[in-house]
């Protein structure tokens, strides 16, 4: 298919482009296959905007006179109005763009063809590799192993070809194990607590069904985590009725007699078309410019989006506490361990793991926990807060993770090295992209659609000096303790920087980001050139004690 | 009292055992055992109610709500001594004469010399030149020499210049408690002013030539402009409801080139109503989001804060877009008056954004204007009706402009939040009485210590790093957003909750930026020393010795480098789950509380004037309380030393 043979009007001049906060432009607006262009030029001030087709959520048409409106939403929540003249044009404009941003093919995703205007000197797509994360590991304990056994993802689909568990399991267990988990997730190594070889394993609920299913290779495996005497907490993100309702689909839980040293807790993480149908109010409620102070909180209530950072922040906290606190192990579940799951295992390790509070860490485990473990990145962000159509499978549950970070980011401003501009970089990547990082949904169809070899990743990019000065957080100290957030509705804010991000004037905030930088630059200037006259001095001293001497 | 358990609100595992003191300022309750025996220090003054609860079988617990939103539960094993502590507190914090105030026994040992010093600090006369009056279009009136017109105005009033005493006095007499209208903020740009007065007493249809041609007086004093704002800061139904007692508002059609227009923000009783529920939220013990974020709109709180702001939003654009003069008033013209005259001021006037200015203004619209600060705050015993957070909610305002516009302000939220502390403490003289009249006749100034000076001393502690005065947002008017979604009003968990350092970010990024700007200004320092020295050096070999020992000086200084780096912190109840864990071992438990005490400790440090109102005591908390001081470390420095050593090595 030839982009082109979409692409009625290529071109329309004296196009007016209306945004919040801006004056409005008038300009000339060209569409690529991958992109909306608008461009201006006004006396002083060339202004270029680039949108990706894949970034659109919806469109609205409507016409004015002679001139067509068009209103643009996007996946990161901008909205942008462009008035066309001319009935035909525009009617051109919209119908293109409607088509192009709802390609179903993959392939034809901007992503591969995308070519960079730079040289890529650390591949991003062999960064993370869990062999490394296993080195690690085996330097404080050799109770774990690496296992290939879904090497061909034929025993779980949704898993990496590599991943950890038990030394003393081997595949053949591994394979009944996964007949008795949803969706093959068999409990694989999450992370492991250095400071008291403490362990949390992530996994899909058991299939013990209404007659009570066991399996021994199962009850092994996850014993085999604990030494003798001691005792874990399996983390069920779902309640204990909606798992209990699970056994009549042939799922369920742990039941305490089967998996004696092990305590069940439960603790229900909101999913799926509820937590959009509270991301699209949650938008709605920031995108109403009425001046009523009512009806601004009582939206922001009625969204309950606040409400679901508060659940899943006290459950990661919960597991993070099990394992440094009460110094238990833990394996966390919900239903199909792709959502809920990954957002808790996640985010404890932000709490417990200094490194994954550094970019490369934090990158780390993105890749670990996210993405290699399955999460279907590209069924959850298919469409996000202005999307007309009923969703399917789409559903903010990476945005939740991320908007959980910024909240413990905001609670220990120092300990992180990354800003949040990182944050809301990788809510951008997540929904629409020119990398290939975050298409597919899983390892194995990110092998079929050869993505390594055919798109450029997401990390190539953003770990070049040059941009990753961006992301940096300028008041960061390496923080080697645990960090309790609190959870408390008076410590919980909303993400501003996502949800008011086109409708604030953004101005004084980006100046005072700026005086920060600026602030800890100059000492930092200031600390190497004392240095630097220290030394001199030290040195002409010594020259000159040795003259004296002799 | 001895054996008594001071309950941690937010968990009840968190309780510590010390004995209670009563003086006759304060109460302290100083814990058993700790080595630190940390201190909680209340003054009665900022007590606001008590509440004896019904007796359990550990004790007698006593409820003390402070006027500083801190909330003490003690528990007091003997039921006898509860009621005594109890009969004791409410004399104790309701005081009848103004003389058993904290202010009159406060000595801070400063001579007299320094405390004149101290009140000379905040000038009115020279704020009024720094705006640029007198001049040909304002002069001063004497009309209220001996407070012979209005008994709570200031004895030194600006007028416009063809405003005779004649005007003057016959328009306060139309207008309530005679508080005619008189000059509060003038723009040397511009010409346009903001006057403040009370409501007109024009009932259904009463009128006076003179209030008219005061109004026609100050449209005149901007020859730019050819009318003047009239802003009712009432909801019109109130306003229209004065009418029938004889007062209301101006008539368009009486008054020659005005423009009228209600700005509906509540009475004092309203606001009183909207904290107390706001409050109640903030005590629920583990509320859901939900249950906040209902209360919080429950209460209005927001939507209150808003209204003044707004009010004051639209004056400044006024003054400063169309260069229109404006009259503010309310019925009385000194609670809503006043917070919507010092909005404007401060979104105009850049000046009023530094620490200084701010005084001026507090000054200036608040304390020289007659705002009843011994009614509202309730220093004295007297109508629990009168109270109402007024100027709380101007200092929220400020807070919340200070979150839109990060570079604008030169100080920072803990010297609001100090502000609000002491306007209940009645450490300091400033806003005790209800005017200025009352404290002229109680002898204010001889008798006690200015807050403003007290502060100017810290003020190290009050800056706000992103503040430069150079810096855009310092200058000329401030337009914040209106809708709630481009101007996001938060709960200020810093002030409401301020007492429960669990609630709020573990880092402060102010302290942090506060300490780093601290060493820059020591390297700075250092590296002249060294340049001077290195050229020195070169220029001869003489005097070695002498460099070295210095250097060493020097490089133990910038050893103070601290930051807020290794807050240690405990989880809080995540779940209720764990606690029935059987394998919990007695040791964790150790540890738990281990844990608790360094929290503790750093508590402590924290600027806290509660555990230190007292200026001995004070004094000392300044040390820690400068971000060089509280959280130096030693590890932090030893990893300074061995980064340059590695520096050096390299």
């Amino acid at each position: 298919m030839e982009f082109a043979e979409l692409i009625k009007t290529p071109q329309a001049d004296n196009v007016m482009l209306h945004r919040q906060f801006h004056l409005a432009v008038e300009g000339t607006l060209c569409l690529t296959g991958h992109h909306l262009i608008f461009s201006s030029r006004q006396q002083n001030n060339t202004e270029e905007l680039w949108l990706l087709h894949s970034n659109i959520d919806s469109i609205e048409r409507r016409f004015a006179g002679s001139s067509g409106i068009i209103v643009i939403k996007c996946k990161d929540l901008r909205i942008i109005q462009l008035d066309i003249p001319g009935m035909e044009e525009s009617t051109n404009i919209a119908n293109s763009i409607e088509v192009l941003s709802t390609l179903d093919s993959v392939t034809l995703m901007y992503p591969f063809f995308y070519r960079p205007m730079f040289e890529v000197l650390d591949d991003g797509w062999s960064l993370f590799l869990l062999e490394q994360e296993f080195e690690l590991l085996s330097s404080v304990t050799n109770e774990w192993r690496l296992s290939y056994v879904n090497k061909e993802f034929s025993v779980c689909p949704s898993y990496p070809p590599v991943v950890i568990v038990p030394n003393s399991i081997d595949d053949d267990a591994l394979r009944r194990v996964a007949l008795f988990r949803q969706g093959g997730r068999f409990p694989v190594l999450s992370y492991y607590h250095k400071k008291n070889g403490m362990v949390m394993m992530r996994s899909s609920q058991p299939l013990t069904g209404t007659n009570g299913r066991r399996c021994k290779e199962d009850e092994k495996l996850v014993n085999a985590t604990l030494c003798s005497g001691r005792r874990g907490f399996v983390i069920d993100t779902r309640s204990l009725a909606v798992a209990q309702q699970a056994r009549a689909k042939g799922g369920g839980f742990e039941q305490e007699v089967h998996y004696p040293q092990w305590r069940r807790i439960h603790k229900y993480i909101e999913r799926f078309n509820i937590l959009q149908e509270s991301f699209i109010k949650l938008v709605e409620a920031c995108n109403d410019q009425a001046n009523n102070m009512d009806r601004w909180l009582s939206k922001l209530e009625a969204s309950n989006w606040l409400t679901h950072i508060k659940e899943l922040l006290t459950t990661a906290c919960l597991a993070a506490q099990c394992i440094d606190r009460e110094g238990a192990s833990v394996l966390v579940h919900g239903s199909e361990g792709t959502d809920s799951t990954l957002q808790v295992t996640s985010l404890a390790q932000i709490i417990l793991d200094p490194r994954c509070r550094t970019i490369r860490g934090f990158e780390a485990l993105i890749v670990r926990e996210w993405l290699q473990a399955g999460h279907p990145f590209q069924l959850r962000c298919a469409q996000s807060a202005y999307s007309s159509s009923k969703p399917k499978w789409e559903a903010p549950v990476f945005l939740l993770f991320l908007e959980c970070v910024w909240q413990i980011h905001r609670q220990f401003p120092c300990s992180f090295e990354f800003n949040e501009q990182f944050l809301i970089m990788l809510f951008e990547h997540a929904y629409a992209s020119q990398f290939g990082t975050f298409l597919g949904n899983n390892e194995n169809e990110r092998a079929k659609l050869k993505l390594p070899e055919k798109t450029l990743s997401l990390w190539s990019w953003v770990n070049r000096p040059e941009e990753l000065i961006r992301f940096q957080n300028p008041l960061y100290e390496a923080n080697s303790l645990v960090i309790w957030p609190s959870v408390a509705p008076q410590s919980l804010q909303l993400w501003e920087g996502v949800f008011l991000r086109w409708n604030r004037p953004s101005r004084f905030l980006e100046e005072a980001e700026e005086e920060r930088v600026n602030i800890i630059r100059y000492n930092k200037e200031l600390q190497a050139r004392v240095n630097v006259l220290r030394r001199h001095l030290a040195e002409l001293e010594a020259e000159g004690v040795e003259q004296e001497e002799p | 009292v001895e054996n008594v358990r001071l309950l941690d609100r937010l968990s009840s595992r968190r309780a510590v055992v010390g004995t209670l003191y009563l003086t006759a300022t304060h109460v302290i309750f100083v814990e058993n055992g700790s080595e630190t025996r940390k201190e909680t220090w209340v003054l009665h003054s900022q007590i606001s109610s008590i509440e004896k609860q019904a007796t359990t079988a550990t004790g007698c617990p006593l409820l003390i709500r402070c006027k500083n939103f801190q909330v003490i539960q003690l528990v007091i094993p003997q039921e006898r001594d509860c009621h005594d502590v109890y009969i004791s507190l409410i004399r104790l914090a309701r005081p009848v004469k103004y003389e058993e105030l904290y202010c009159f026994s406060f000595n801070p040992k400063l001579d007299k010399e320094e405390r004149e010093q101290g009140w000379k600090l905040v000038d009115l006369n020279e704020e009024y030149n720094r705006m640029g009056v007198p001049n040909n279009y304002w002069q001063i009136s004497d009309v209220n020499r001996d407070y012979g017109v209005c008994d709570s105005y200031p004895t030194e009033v600006y007028v416009p210049k063809s405003a005779t005493a004649h005007i003057i006095v016959g328009s306060s007499k139309f207008r309530s408690r005679r508080r005619f209208p008189a000059l509060s903020y003038y723009c040397k740009g511009n010409n346009a002013s903001i006057c403040r007065s009370s409501q007109p007493l024009s009932g259904f249809s009463a009128r006076c030539l003179e209030d008219e041609q005061m109004l026609q007086a100050i449209r005149k004093a901007n020859p730019g402009s050819d009318f003047i704002y009239v802003v009712d800061t009432r909801p019109k139904l109130n306003a229209m409801a004065n009418r029938a007692a004889g007062k209301g508002y101006e008539n368009e059609d009486n008054y020659s080139n005005i423009k009228f227009q209600f700005i509906g923000i509540e009475n004092i009783h309203v606001m009183r109503n909207s904290l107390q529920k706001m409050l109640e939220v903030c005590e629920l013990k583990s509320p859901s989001m939900s249950d906040f974020l209902w209360g919080l709109e429950n209460s209005g709180w927001l939507k209150h804060i808003k209204a003044i702001m707004d009010a004051g939003i639209f004056i400044a654009k006024a003054v400063a877009e169309e260069g229109v003069s404006v009259l503010v008033h309310c019925s009385d013209g000194w609670d809503r008056t006043a917070q919507v005259c010092s909005v404007a001021s401060l979104l105009l006037d850049p000046y009023y954004r530094t620490m200084k200015g701010f005084m001026v203004l507090i000054e200036k619209d608040w304390v020289s204007f007659g705002h009843k600060f011994n009614h509202r705050y309730g220093n004295l015993d007297g109508d629990p009706k009168e109270i109402s957070p007024v100027i709380d909610q101007f200092i929220e305002c400020v807070w919340q402009l200070m979150e839109q516009f990060p570079c604008a302000f030169e100080f920072n939220e803990r010297f609001l939040i100090h502000i609000q502390h002491h306007i209940y403490s009645c450490q300091f003289g400033n806003f005790l009485c209800n005017s200025q009249k009352e404290r002229r006749e109680l002898k204010i100034k001889e008798r006690t210590y200015s807050l403003w000076a007290h502060l100017w001393k810290n003020r190290a502690d009050y800056l706000n790093p992103l503040y430069r005065s150079d810096h855009s947002q310092s200058q000329g008017t401030l337009y914040p957003q209106i809708a709630p979604c481009n101007f996001l009003y938060k709960f200020w968990s810093g002030m409401y909750n301020r007492f429960e350092k669990g609630l709020h970010p573990r880092q402060s990024v102010t302290d942090y930026l506060m300490a780093v700007k601290e060493e820059t200004q020591q390297l700075e320092e250092e590296l002249e020393v060294l340049q001077e020295r290195l050229a020195n050096l070169q220029k001869s070999q003489s005097g070695i010795n002498k460099v070295k020992s210095k250097q060493q000086d020097r490089s133990k200084q910038s050893g103070l480098y601290a930051s807020n780096n290794s807050l240690a912190n405990t989880p809080q109840e995540y779940s209720n789950d764990l606690k029935s864990f059987p394998s919990r071992s007695p040791s964790q438990g150790d540890e738990d509380s281990a844990l608790i005490l360094t929290q503790d400790n750093l508590k402590s440090s924290d600027p806290d004037l509660s555990a230190n109102s007292d200026q001995e005591s004070g004094v000392e908390d300044l040390s820690c309380r400068s971000p060089s001081g509280g959280g130096c470390l030693p590890s932090e420095d030893s990893g300074k030393d061995s980064d340059e050593a590695v520096f050096l090595a390299g």
